[in-house]
C-alpha cells in the first residue's frame, strides 16, 4: 500500500443564501495515495466543484462547517484564507474550469508568469530553463511567452494554463472539468498530458473533476462518485466501471450511450426523478427518492464503508 | 422530404469584408420522414450554419434547400410562416431560449395567436396536453411557471412539445442535449427516437458521437465545412474509411475500452487526411450507401 498523500476528514461546506445553509458538501471522507489520479465524477451541483475548490480557496459565500484536511501530513487551513496563501501554488494547484480566461488579458503571459512567482518569492530568472521545458513538453513554443492571451486559441490557453499551475511542482493538483469545453481529440491530448504530469512528477497526486465517467475511465486510477453533497461510491477505476456496487452508479453508467455499441431497437433508461435541493436535504440517504432498491432503513443515513479493499460505498443494500 | 443540394455558406470578413471565409462547403445530403441523421462535427466544423440555413436563420452562398421540392431560400412572407409550420428548430441552450418574465403557457400562446387564431379554448388545451404528453411531461407540473423553476431537461422538452403543436414534419436539434445532466439526457434521446416512430424527420446535429450513434439512421461527419464521410450509421461507425473519422472515433472516451485498445483496433495511423488544408475531394461510394471524401491528388 503506498502512502497516503491527501487525507480529507469529515468535510463539510456550505453555501451562505438569504434563504438558509445549502449543504452542499456534507461529511466527506477519503484520501487520495502518492501518485494516484483520482476521477470526482458526478452531476451538476453534486458539490463536486464544491470539494475542488474547499481544498484551495473557499470564496465569500462558502462556509467552512466541520473536518480537516490534510496533505502530506501537514494540516491545511482551508477556513483561513489568508493562511491558504503559503499552500497555494506551492502545495496545492488548480486548472480552473475556464482555463480560457485564467489568464490576465492585459499582461504578456511571460510578464504574468513572472509576476506570479515574485509573488511566491521566486525568481523568474531560476524558473526560465524549467519553463522552457515544460513549454517543449506541451507543444508550445516559447514565443508564447511574449503574446497576450487574446493571441492564442482555446486549445494553447489550456496548455499555458496547465504548464502554469504545475510549474512549482505542487503535491496536490486540482483538475476542475478542463476538457469539458474542448473537441474530442483536443480533450484526449489533455487528458493525456495531464497523466504525463502525473509520470514525470511534476505533481504528486490529482483529483481530476469532471461530468464525463467515460473520461476519468480513461485516465484514473480511482474513481469517485458523489451524489447530492456526498460521496456515494470510491473504487479503483476497473471495479468502480465494472461492478458498481452503489444503484445510483450502476443506473448512471448503464444510462451513457458509447460508440463501440450497436443499439438497433435497444433502449437505455435514464434515472427518472431529481437531485433533491440541498437546501433542505431529506433525512436518510439522499437518492432514496429516485431509487429502485429503497427500503425502510433508508431512512437512517447510510455510512460510507469499505466492504472490499479499497471499495467504499454508502449503500445499506450494497454492505 | 429535405434535400440539400450542395450548398455553401461563404462569410466575408476582416475590414470592409475583403477576405472570404468558407464555412460551409458543397454539402448534399437529405433527411426523410422517420429518420434521425446526425450531423456530427468538431467546432468550427460548419455543422450550426447547416442548421441555421435549414431554418433560414442564416442565407445560402450557393446551392439548394428544398421541402418536398419547394426551394426553402425563396419563400417569402405566408410562404416563410408556412414553411415555419413544418420545420422547427431547438437549440442548445434552454435556458437563454425563454422570455425569463413569460410563464411555459404563454409562450404556447404566443403560437396560437401566430397560427391559430381560430382554435377554440377547449380544443387549445387538448392540443396542449396531447404535444405535452408526447414529451412526457405533466401539464400540471409545467404549464404555471417560469423557465427559472423548472429543470434543463423540462425546458428542453417544453421547446420540442411547442413545436409538436405545430405539427411539423422536420425538426433541426442542435446540440439539445449536450447541457443536460447524464441521468437525463438519455431521456431526452428516447424522446427523439419516439418522435422518429411517429413520422417526425429529424436533424441531429451534435459533436458528441455517442449521441449520434445512439440515435440516428444516417450519419454525416464534417470537417471544415465539406463531408468527409456519410452513410447508414452503422457502416460510418463500424466500418470508418476516412483516416479523420477514425481519428475522431478513436479520441471519444469510452467506457469499457482504453483509447489504446481502440487505437489499435481503428489502425490509426498519422497520415495524410484528405481535405485537410482546404484541398478539394470528391465523395467517392466505397460501398453501397457509404460515401467517404477522396483527395483528388490521389
Amino acid at each position: 500500500m503506498s502512502t497516503v498523500s491527501l487525507r480529507v476528514e469529515n468535510l463539510r461546506v456550505w453555501y451562505r443564501t438569504l434563504r438558509g445553509d445549502v449543504q452542499a458538501l456534507d461529511d466527506v471522507t477519503f484520501a487520495v495515495a502518492d501518485g494516484e489520479i483520482m476521477g470526482l465524477a458526478g452531476e451538476s451541483g453534486c458539490g463536486k466543484s464544491t470539494l475542488g475548490k474547499s481544498l484551495i480557496r473557499l470564496d465569500g459565500r462558502m462556509r467552512h462547517v466541520d473536518g480537516t484536511v490534510e496533505l502530506d501530513g501537514k494540516q491545511l487551513p482551508i477556513w483561513d484564507t489568508a493562511k491558504m496563501n503559503g499552500f497555494r501554488f506551492k502545495e496545492v494547484s488548480i486548472i480552473p474550469q475556464y482555463a480560457m480566461s485564467a489568464m490576465n488579458p492585459t499582461r504578456k503571459i511571460g510578464k504574468m508568469v513572472e509576476e506570479l512567482l515574485e509573488s511566491r518569492g521566486v525568481g523568474f530568472g531560476a524558473m526560465r530553463a524549467e519553463l522552457d521545458r515544460r513549454l517543449e513538453l506541451v507543444e508550445l513554443s516559447r514565443d508564447v511567452l511574449d503574446r497576450y492571451p487574446i493571441e492564442l486559441s482555446g486549445g494553447m490557453k489550456q496548455r499555458m494554463v496547465m504548464v502554469l499551475s504545475t510549474l512549482l511542482n505542487p503535491s496536490l493538483l486540482i483538475a476542475d472539468e478542463v476538457t469539458s469545453a474542448l473537441d474530442v481529440s483536443t480533450q484526449k491530448a489533455v487528458a493525456e498530458t495531464l497523466v504525463g504530469f502525473r509520470d514525470r512528477g511534476f505533481v504528486k497526486s490529482m483529483i481530476v473533476i469532471t461530468h464525463d465517467v467515460s473520461l476519468v475511465y480513461q485516465i484514473a486510477d480511482s474513481i469517485m462518485v458523489m451524489y447530492a453533497g456526498k460521496l456515494a461510491e470510491k473504487a479503483p477505476t476497473d471495479v468502480l466501471v465494472a461492478a458498481p456496487r452503489h444503484p445510483y452508479t450502476q443506473l448512471l453508467i448503464s444510462s451513457l450511450p458509447e460508440v463501440g455499441v450497436r443499439y438497433a431497437d435497444k433502449r437505455l433508461t435514464g434515472i427518472p426523478g431529481t437531485p433533491p435541493s440541498l437546501l433542505h436535504p431529506p433525512v436518510g440517504c439522499r437518492f432514496r427518492d429516485r431509487c429502485p432498491l429503497a427500503f425502510e432503513k433508508c431512512l437512517e443515513e447510510p455510512p460510507f464503508v469499505e466492504i472490499e479493499p479499497d471499495h467504499f460505498v454508502a449503500c445499506w443494500k450494497a454492505s | 422530404m429535405l434535400k440539400l443540394e450542395r450548398i455553401s455558406k461563404v462569410y466575408k470578413v476582416g475590414v470592409f469584408g475583403g477576405k472570404e471565409l468558407t464555412a460551409v462547403r458543397d454539402v448534399s445530403f437529405d433527411v426523410e420522414p422517420g429518420e434521425v441523421v446526425s450531423l456530427i462535427g468538431e467546432s468550427g466544423s460548419g455543422k450550426t450554419t447547416i442548421g441555421r440555413m435549414v431554418l433560414r436563420l442564416a442565407s445560402v452562398s450557393s446551392g439548394a434547400i428544398t421541402l418536398d421540392g419547394v426551394d426553402v431560400s425563396t419563400v417569402k412572407g405566408s410562404g416563410l410562416k408556412g414553411y415555419y409550420r413544418k420545420v422547427q428548430g431547438v437549440f442548445q441552450d434552454p435556458f437563454s431560449s425563454y422570455n425569463p418574465i413569460f410563464k411555459a403557457d404563454r409562450v404556447f400562446g404566443m403560437i396560437r395567436d401566430q397560427y391559430f387564431p381560430e382554435v377554440g379554448g377547449t380544443e387549445w388545451r387538448h392540443k396542449i396536453g396531447a404535444s405535452l404528453e408526447a414529451v412526457r411531461l405533466d401539464p400540471d407540473q409545467v404549464l404555471h411557471k417560469y423557465p427559472h423553476q423548472l429543470s434543463g431537461g423540462q425546458l428542453q422538452r417544453l421547446l420540442i412539445a411547442r413545436a409538436l403543436l405545430l405539427d411539423i414534419k422536420l425538426l433541426v436539434a442542435d446540440e439539445i442535449i449536450s447541457m443536460l445532466d447524464a441521468s437525463t439526457r438519455i431521456d431526452v434521446l428516447n424522446l427523439l427516437a419516439d418522435l422518429k416512430a411517429r413520422g417526425l424527420g429529424i436533424l441531429f446535429i451534435t459533436h458528441d458521437l455517442s449521441l449520434g450513434n445512439y440515435v440516428s439512421e444516417k450519419t454525416v461527419i464534417l470537417r471544415r465545412g465539406a463531408v468527409v464521410e456519410m452513410g447508414a450509421t452503422e457502416l460510418v461507425f463500424g466500418n470508418p474509411l476516412h483516416p479523420y473519422t477514425k481519428k475522431l472515433l478513436a479520441s471519444v472516451p469510452q467506457l469499457h475500452k482504453k483509447w489504446e485498445q481502440v487505437e489499435a483496433e481503428l489502425e490509426v495511423r498519422d497520415g495524410h487526411a484528405p481535405g485537410g488544408d482546404g484541398e478539394p475531394t470528391t465523395l467517392v461510394e466505397a460501398e453501397d450507401g457509404h460515401f467517404v471524401a477522396r483527395g483528388e491528388r490521389g
